[in-house]
């Protein structure tokens, strides 16, 4: 079977982790931090990247906390690559400034913002924004509804629990021609997958450990419910961690200082032990992390993009400090090597990967 | 599959990520299984029937009437939902973990000295409580299960107090594809903990006694030895 170019997508993600300074190991400044990525998404840009996503943390290592903010910026010298957020995560946010912060970068862009909706990983904005997370499932409920109805450009009659209630309302600014393209990132929870299939939303599987091929059977969820709904299923995506370099020495080298503290520092806030090399190396060869020289890396997705059934990948770059050098070397292999090669291996179904 | 005669009904309460995990291992061990969530039935109908082919979604109330064996699969923080009275008289493996995420930035269901499980066996009076299924991660249960054979398989420690039941509980995690290592009590339970060094571990049976015998070494090693002096 053989899969036509045009409806792949190749995206490039970013939690907005602080580089470590070249010369000193320490971390840059946030400031510097952020420049680094509008740096970053004009290569991107350039070097054919489809779309960049960007997520909110509120955590020490990462600068990003208002992606849109930083989506602005780089709409403002970018052309032609997607903006979108990876995850907005709207339990703890107001789905009604949500979506005019959205429209507004749309309009800033001339139409290509995205928005990925999530209830999102870490939970530290629901203290921080005065949330309770005893309601962790019921807020992303509800505040999903009203976007969606949000998301369909008109007047609004709303009353929820936990949201504003609104009779008769236009929210601005309006969206030309188009709807905003939404997208919801789910991280193997079976509900959010039929929650948005029931919306009519394409799904972005995070998949951050393990085989990749564990995640086939959510695919098939998401399709079912999609046919029980009665619409036909929109085309999903994934995303996953990894370090992409000339040489597979060099790139193994980088992913296990950096990714592998990353990992680890986000592991032990939930009490799992340090990672073991041997989990690592399976990681690297079958397992989530993208690991190696273009080839290498190509030849990975276009295996686990087949065996997943997405028409969507999005690399993860950037984990854990990595330096801005380092970043910048994946994105421009990215671009100029691993996508077109990956169009390339899934158009001939010709490639082979243990 | 092997056959489901004179197999116990298996039970599992949470129909998330664990929850459809453990229904899978239960339904390809060959035990009739039954799923159940907060929500009705119908609600987790379609992702039992793709994620867990052969298990029925069923109500909690259901569930607890019809299963002889139940295990835990729901998010900690919500153990106060869980029938006392529909579990009474059963063996109930507690596969629950603190996960700070969703159950609270404060962990105020174990503390060094008294683990999670032992919480629950206090809330489940009348039920036999043995922990079991919470040191590996959910996709590790996935991918490990029946890999190799005895000795090279994957190990789940289990930790309870009474030995019947234990042995019961073994048995489970035998013919769901794992190698048994047993804890002499509920209480050592607190071993297989989030800040533990066995949290997580994916490993064969030696390897896991090995963990278990340098315990008393690791950071919450340390930190129990202390609080018991201090008791």
């Amino acid at each position: 079977m053989t899969t036509s170019d045009k409806q792949l997508v190749f995206g490039l993600d970013s939690f907005g982790d602080v580089p470590d300074d070249l010369a000193t190991d320490a971390p840059v400044s946030y400031e510097q931090a952020l420049q680094q990525i509008v740096t970053e998404a004009k290569l991107a840009d350039q070097v054919g990247v489809d779309v960049l996503a960007l997520g909110e943390h509120h955590r020490p290592e990462y600068a990003i906390s208002s992606p849109e903010t930083v989506l602005a910026a780089i709409a403002a010298v970018t052309d032609r690559i997607k903006l979108s957020s990876g995850v907005t995560v709207l339990s703890s946010d107001d789905p009604v400034r949500v979506y005019e912060r959205f429209a507004t970068l749309d309009a800033l862009s001339n139409g290509r913002a995205q928005i990925m909706l999530g209830r999102g990983s870490f939970t530290e904005s629901f203290p921080l924004f005065g949330y309770d997370l005893e309601n962790y499932d019921e807020l992303f409920e509800e505040k999903t509804a009203l976007f969606n109805k949000l998301l369909a450009g008109g007047t609004i009659d709303w009353e929820g629990k936990f949201t504003q209630k609104l009779t008769d309302v236009q929210v601005y600014p309006k969206l030309a021609d188009h709807q905003l393209e939404t997208y919801i990132g789910v991280g193997g929870t079976p509900d959010s997958i039929i929650r948005a299939a029931y919306y009519d939303f394409p799904v972005i599987l995070a998949i951050i450990g393990g085989d990749p091929a564990r995640f086939k059977p959510y695919v098939e969820l998401y399709q079912r419910a999609s046919a029980q709904f009665n619409h036909p299923a929109k085309p999903l995506g994934m995303h996953s961690h990894g370090v992409i370099a000339d040489s597979a020495e060099e790139a193994y080298e980088i992913a296990w200082k950096y990714l592998r503290r990353s990992m680890d520092r986000i592991g032990s806030d939930r009490g799992w032990a340090k990672m073991t090399k041997e989990r690592f190396d399976f990681e690297v060869k079958q397992g989530s992390y993208y690991v190696g020289t273009p080839e290498h890396v190509a030849r990975k997705i276009a295996d686990k993009m087949t065996k997943v059934g997405v028409k969507r990948f999005d690399f993860i770059y950037g984990a854990g400090g990595q330096t801005a050098p380092v970043r910048e070397k994946t994105i421009q292999l990215y671009g100029t090597q691993v996508i077109p090669r990956v169009k390339e291996l899934l158009k001939s179904g010709e490639y082979h990967y243990e | 599959m092997s056959t489901t005669m004179n197999k116990p009904v298996i039970g599992i309460l949470g129909a998330g990520k664990l929850g459809t995990t453990l229904a899978r291992l239960s339904t390809q061990a060959g035990y009739p299984t039954l799923i159940a969530s907060s929500k009705p039935a119908s609600k987790i109908a379609l992702a039992v029937s793709v994620l867990a082919p052969g298990a029925q979604a069923v109500t909690a109330a259901e569930l607890t009437s019809q299963a002889q064996i139940v295990i835990l699969a729901l998010p900690l923080g919500k153990y106060q939902t869980i029938s006392r009275q529909g579990l009474a008289g059963k063996l109930v493996l507690d596969a629950m973990n603190y996960w700070w995420e969703v159950d609270g930035k404060e962990n105020i269901f174990s503390t060094p000295t008294h683990s999670s499980s032992e919480l629950i066996q206090e809330f489940l009076g009348e039920s036999t409580v043995v922990k079991a299924f919470n040191h590996m991660g959910y996709h590790d249960l996935d991918a490990e299960v029946g890999q190799g054979k005895d000795g090279q398989r994957k190990a789940i420690a289990i930790a309870g107090d009474d030995a019947a039941t234990v042995r019961q509980a073994a048995q489970l995690v035998t013919d769901f594809g794992f190698d048994p290592v047993i804890l002499p009590s509920l209480a050592d339970g607190i071993m297989l903990e989030p800040g533990s060094p066995l949290f997580g571990a994916d490993q064969p049976k030696a390897q896991l006694q090995e963990m278990l015998a340098a315990f008393p070494e690791s950071k919450l090693g340390k930190e129990i030895s202390t609080s018991n002096q201090d008791s």
